[in-house]
């Protein structure tokens, strides 16, 4: 059987400067798996990388054997919550909904049944008495919900998360990963790009430990370890960091 | 009287020529408004000006070029120069580390300027005052004639009409084009159909507004509509209806003064348009937001005089004695006017009432007392044990949290401290009843 994701050999640069090297990996199917590194170790990009939402510099993506443009439909992303305008002027369902038009051909509207999806996915995340709320009107963590709720409505297999749970309340948190695990359970796969390195053991089956390269990856009893840690976060990667800077001006 | 005269003469629209420039102006003030709306929520108002002010080259190039005065042909020359400014400022953006907001800084000026130079070039030649590209700075609605109408009518249209069918569309890649990329959809390609529609709505209205001012008439509009409604459809279609009064107030007032441009009484127009909401509008406006102010202030000193009677009554565990104002007054230094104003209030709702010019609360008084009561010393409760105060530092706090915290909260707070009894100062917290006995 084909991975859910397959990175093979991806270097993404910005501007010409490299911000990933070389990273390839494969995921395993139905697993909950944590993507972790510091701050500018290229967790987001590497989440759009996969998302072909970015140039990359070499390498490819594979969806269960296929490229991304081929297919979108199995595959859901939940971009960070601060990446939006929350005053925009719109409710909570019409932000749900948006998770359908994917579906849409060039002129078509959402149909009932589509709006039936919204509505059910907003009630899987316990917002539908906040359906008509105005979006710059709910908490960071109702709003994290609705973001989560909209991905619920594509019915992807792979779900690719970034950074859930920064903002949200104790309670949304453990809502959330109720839902992951539900997820998981139906045989789906769920990248969580994660800062809280507390709760790395709790909530991730697998870890992915990136700094602009892959550090390490593999099941969290056995990857999660002090050493990688510090091989994650330390001082070892100045040496790739500054040849970054030399390419960006070289090229 | 001549005003009336003209006035009657503008709005019956029997003259074929104001017909036009009402319909030129209500059309090209509507798509500037509803497309508008896109740009504003993208903030991406220099780009409207840029977009503008390099129209300017197009249009005089248009007129070397062909030597007449064909609205269609100028404002084809228009769009091009535009294009290519907007080219420009993504090319340097791309090639440079300068900023989006420089780029659209450069590009705007050098345009302008080589607009206004081969400007003064026509202008020599003598064919210029003929040709009246000057207008072309601040615009003339007067000159919109049936052929521009007719132009202007086509174009409009099709500009609304792709607005509103691809509408679904444009919110989204406007709201989350990230997402909106990731889901399939061809962003790209959208945003640069969504960008040549404002464009277009931008150069359609140069006639009429003029290249320095047309900008106002973009965005002002929207950012008047946000002030009123949430709901994007609602915006958009408020957005078009002032742009379009805009369009016509300001052609009405040019058609009464023909010699000023038309251009700058648009704008003061849609500026008015933009204070008055600004000002007035529920919710986000600022008088309702003085008169909420007010509201909660009031409140608050209502709440203070129940508390005080009410614990005074708890005290002496008599709900009957009455109050003189002084003796209220002196409970909880109240300033009279303010003291006066909260009874009368109270009064009014029922919460006290006055026997022989003394005051008592009444039983909805008494529960309401005990409420806000409860809610100063659960909140007095919750910050010594959870944040840890001292006794002394807990009463101020409390004195202002008592007036905002919401049924549900107050459910937390009973459920977090388990049903608590008594405050950190040992005073008992008086539940529902009301008529705790002390």
């Amino acid at each position: 059987m084909e991975a859910p994701i397959e990175v093979h050999d991806l270097t993404v640069a910005y501007r010409k400067k490299p911000v990933l090297w070389n990273i390839d990996f494969e995921l395993p199917e139905s697993k909950i798996i944590g993507l972790i590194g510091p701050n500018g170790a290229g967790k987001s990009t590497l989440i759009k990388a996969i998302m072909g939402l970015l140039p990359t510099v070499s390498g490819f993506v594979k969806i269960y054997g296929k490229p991304i443009k081929d297919a979108r439909k199995r595959v859901a992303y939940v971009p960070q919550r601060e990446s939006v305008d929350w005053d925009f002027p719109t409710s909570a369902f019409d932000v749900v909904l948006m998770g359908r038009y994917g579906n849409l051909s060039l002129f078509q509207r959402p149909t009932k049944a589509d709006k039936e999806i919204a509505y059910e996915s907003l009630k899987k995340v316990g917002m539908e008495e906040y359906a008509d709320r105005q979006i710059s009107q709910l908490s960071g963590g109702q709003q994290q919900r609705i973001f989560l709720a909209r991905s619920l409505t594509q019915n992807a297999d792979v779900y690719l998360m970034d950074e859930p749970f920064v903002g949200v309340d104790a309670s949304t948190e453990k809502a959330i990963i109720s839902l992951l695990k539900e997820l998981k359970d139906r045989g789906k796969t769920v990248v969580v790009v994660h800062h809280d390195l507390h709760t790395v053991r709790e909530y991730f089956d697998w870890v992915l430990l990136l700094n602009m390269r892959l550090v390490k990856i593999g099941p969290t009893k056995e990857i999660f370890t002090d050493e990688n840690l510090k091989l994650t976060y330390g001082g070892k990667l100045n040496l790739l960091s500054e040849m970054a800077e030399k390419v960006g001006e070289h090229r | 009287m001549e005003l009336w005269d003209l006035t009657i003469r503008f709005f019956s629209m029997a003259d074929a020529n104001v017909r036009y420039v009402i319909f030129g102006s209500m059309l090209l003030g509507g798509a500037a408004g509803g497309l508008g709306t896109f740009a504003f929520l993208q903030r991406r108002s220099l780009v409207g000006d840029t977009v503008a002010h390099a129209a300017l080259p197009g249009v005089a190039i248009a007129f070397l070029l062909t030597g007449e005065k064909n609205l269609l042909i100028i404002l084809s020359g228009a769009l091009f120069t535009s294009w290519i400014g907007v080219v420009l400022v993504n090319y340097i953006i791309s090639r440079s580390k300068l900023k989006l907001d420089t780029a659209l800084g450069i590009v705007l000026s050098v345009f302008f300027g080589i607009g206004i130079v081969l400007l003064s070039i026509i202008q020599k030649s003598g064919s210029g005052s003929q040709s009246g590209l000057d207008k072309f700075l601040f615009g003339q609605a007067a000159a919109i004639s049936k052929n521009d109408v007719i132009l202007l009518a086509i174009v409009g249209t099709a500009l609304l009409a792709i607005m509103t069918s691809l509408y679904p569309k444009f919110k989204i890649i406007v709201f989350d084009p990230l997402f909106a990329s990731a889901s399939g959809l061809k962003t790209n390609f959208l945003q640069f159909l969504l960008s040549t529609l404002i464009v277009i709505s931008v150069i359609i209205g140069l006639q009429a507004v003029g290249v320095v001012l047309m900008a106002a008439l973009l965005f002002t509009p929207a950012a008047a509509a946000r002030q009123w409604t949430d709901n994007l459809s609602k915006m958009i279609m408020l957005a078009s209806v002032f742009g379009a009064a805009s369009g016509i107030l300001g052609a009405y007032i040019s058609f009464l003064a023909p010699k000023f441009p038309t251009g700058p009484w648009i704008v003061i127009v849609v500026s008015f348009i933009f204070v008055t909401s600004i000002l007035f509008a529920p919710k986000r406006g600022v008088i309702s937001k003085m008169r909420l102010h007010l509201n909660n202030q009031r409140k608050t000193n209502r709440e203070h005089i129940l508390k005080a009677l009410y614990k005074s009554g708890q005290k002496l565990n008599d709900w009957s004695k009455t109050y003189s104002i002084s003796e209220i007054a002196n409970f909880w230094s109240f300033a009279e006017s303010k003291l006066k104003y909260g009874i009368r209030q109270l009064t009014r709702q029922g919460m006290m009432e006055s026997i022989n010019g003394r005051y008592k609360l009444t039983d909805i008084g008494i529960s309401e007392g005990a409420r806000v009561l409860r809610l100063h010393r659960l909140w007095e409760l919750y910050l010594s044990k959870y944040l840890e105060l001292p006794e002394d530092h807990l009463h101020r706090d409390a004195e202002d949290m008592e007036h905002i915290i919401t049924p549900e909260i107050e459910a937390r707070l009973v459920k977090l401290l388990d049903n608590p009894q008594y405050d950190p100062h040992n005073q008992e917290i008086p539940y529902t009843d009301g008529k705790v006995k002390s």
